[in-house]
């Protein structure tokens, strides 16, 4: 059997605002059920990188496939988006809408499932996310923590190939990290495709199946963690590495 | 002549009143009929503006600046004795209605763009991210909380709409204003007008309460 192309495929990758390129010709690939943390110096690309993949960011060369399916402007981008959840810094849940109704949105208005249908299952997934019993109640009326699960729910209820995380613990209170971490953990075990940029070192090392490490807008290293935290091969990797878990 | 009888007098206001009652449903009816057009029309002028094509968007922005600097009052003559000249001939609701709603259309596009403009970038990304549609982002994630933002200014543009459609009476509209004036000068008497005025104030001091309570309201949704 031929090896399975791999669910995200990165060529070439080339970013850049007005004239200040910020990725340079990154490959990168992530096979389907694999989980890949990519860590890095702030401004080191890695959340525009991953903002490339679902199109948030325009690229400028290179090439980027979801599952096969080229990542641009155009009639499929919906469907191609459809297919890669994202979890944002900021949660972004939809205000106006409850719990429920942020999560079922997406089966609703774009997959065209019937009210029930989807409530039914946005309820399923806010039971997994541990906010079922919040299920009526506005972001407003969440902590942070909740938020973002809630977000998360929002994100699986696509059912997505793929999904991408983007500093999802960055602007949660110290006290509510932990819950969303969790909630990422259960879902790695569960076999979901995940990318993932984060600061959460400890969490790295425990869930990634691979760590990607960026600086200046290119891959420097990567590698399974284990290696990746014990043995970097690269100075920048072993400087970066010595700065953050010194503490 | 006393001051009351002057100014206050009941039996010529009894004898106005029908007439003055007819003027205001055919102000009222002017005023809906503008607000209703005006914003629809605002709305897709707004979208127009902000994600239209670039001509679309140099059309759109070129109505709203010029409709916003004519006097309403010299667009209504415009449509009544104006175009009649080029065989546009409409009777003195629709010239009117046409001209308020043009009008109310270039302010409440304004409006809905600035309300458009204040919903958080993230939202229009989380709607992206989930692969809805322009169409449906702007109906279900967009548009509801702009609306919320601009509920306010929009009240405030409705009062606006209400008081210019006096100026109806100016090419003949039998609107509550031009009512009060002939029947002052068939009663020989200005108590019609102190009724018409009344009247103004009966169905807009409400509208004008709402606003100061939707913006109090605001303020403390967002403190």
């Amino acid at each position: 059997m031929p090896p399975m192309p791999a669910l995200i495929q990165i060529e070439k990758l080339r970013k850049s605002y007005g004239v200040v390129e910020v990725l340079h010709d990154i490959d990168l690939e992530v096979q389907s059920g694999e989980v890949v943390v990519v860590v890095g110096p702030s401004g080191s690309g890695k959340s525009t990188l991953i903002r490339c993949i679902n199109l948030l960011e325009e690229y400028q060369g290179g090439t980027i496939r979801v599952d096969g399916n080229k990542v641009q402007r155009g009639a499929d981008l919906s469907k191609v988006r459809a297919e890669v959840g994202m979890v944002f810094q900021s949660f972004n849940l939809f205000p106006h809408l409850t719990a429920l109704d942020n999560v079922a949105l997406g089966p609703l208005r774009v997959r065209g499932a019937h009210r029930e249908e989807a409530e039914r299952l946005a309820l399923e997934l806010l039971e997994k996310v541990g906010l079922a019993a919040h299920s009526h109640k506005y972001p407003a009326q969440l902590s942070g923590g909740q938020q973002q699960r809630v977000a998360i729910a929002r994100a699986l209820a696509m059912q997505p190939k793929v999904l991408l995380f983007d500093e999802p613990t960055s602007a949660l209170d110290p006290e509510m990290v932990g819950e969303v971490l969790e909630v990422m953990q259960n879902l790695a075990k569960t076999g979901v495709t995940m990318v993932i940029v984060t600061h959460e070192m400890g969490f790295a090392k425990r869930v990634a199946n691979r760590v990607v490490f960026m600086e200046a807008g290119r891959v420097v290293e990567q590698g399974a963690p284990e290696l990746f935290f014990n043995a970097p091969k690269e100075a920048r990797t072993q400087a970066f590495l010595k700065a953050v878990l010194q503490h | 002549m006393s001051l009351i009888d002057t100014f206050f007098n009941w039996s010529v206001f009894l004898g106005a009143l029908p007439s003055l009652l007819e003027g205001l449903w055919i102000t009222i009816l002017l005023g809906t009929v503008s607000i209703v057009a005006g914003m629809v029309a605002g709305l897709l002028t707004a979208l127009a503006r902000l994600y239209g094509p670039t001509p679309l968007q140099t059309v759109a922005r070129i109505y709203i600046d010029v409709l916003r600097s004519i006097p309403l009052l010299v667009l209504l003559v415009l449509v009544y004795y104006a175009l009649p000249f080029v065989g546009i001939r409409m009777s003195s609701f629709v010239s009117a209605a046409v001209a308020i709603t043009m009008v109310s259309c270039a302010y409440t596009a304004e409006i809905f763009r600035a309300g458009i403009e204040a919903v958080p970038k993230g939202q229009f990304e989380a709607a992206d991210a989930i692969g809805l549609s322009f169409i449906r982002s702007m109906r279900y994630v967009v548009l509801p909380q702009a609306f919320r933002i601009v509920t306010p200014p929009l009240t405030s543009n409705c009062i606006n709409v209400l008081k210019d459609t006096a100026l109806a009476s100016v090419v003949a509209m039998p609107d509550l204003l031009k009512q009060a004036t002939q029947a002052q000068a068939l009663a020989a008497n200005p108590t019609p007008l102190i009724g018409a005025a009344f009247l103004y104030l009966l169905i807009l001091l409400p509208l004008v309460r709402l606003v100061s309570y939707f913006e109090s309201n605001h303020r403390k949704n967002t403190h």
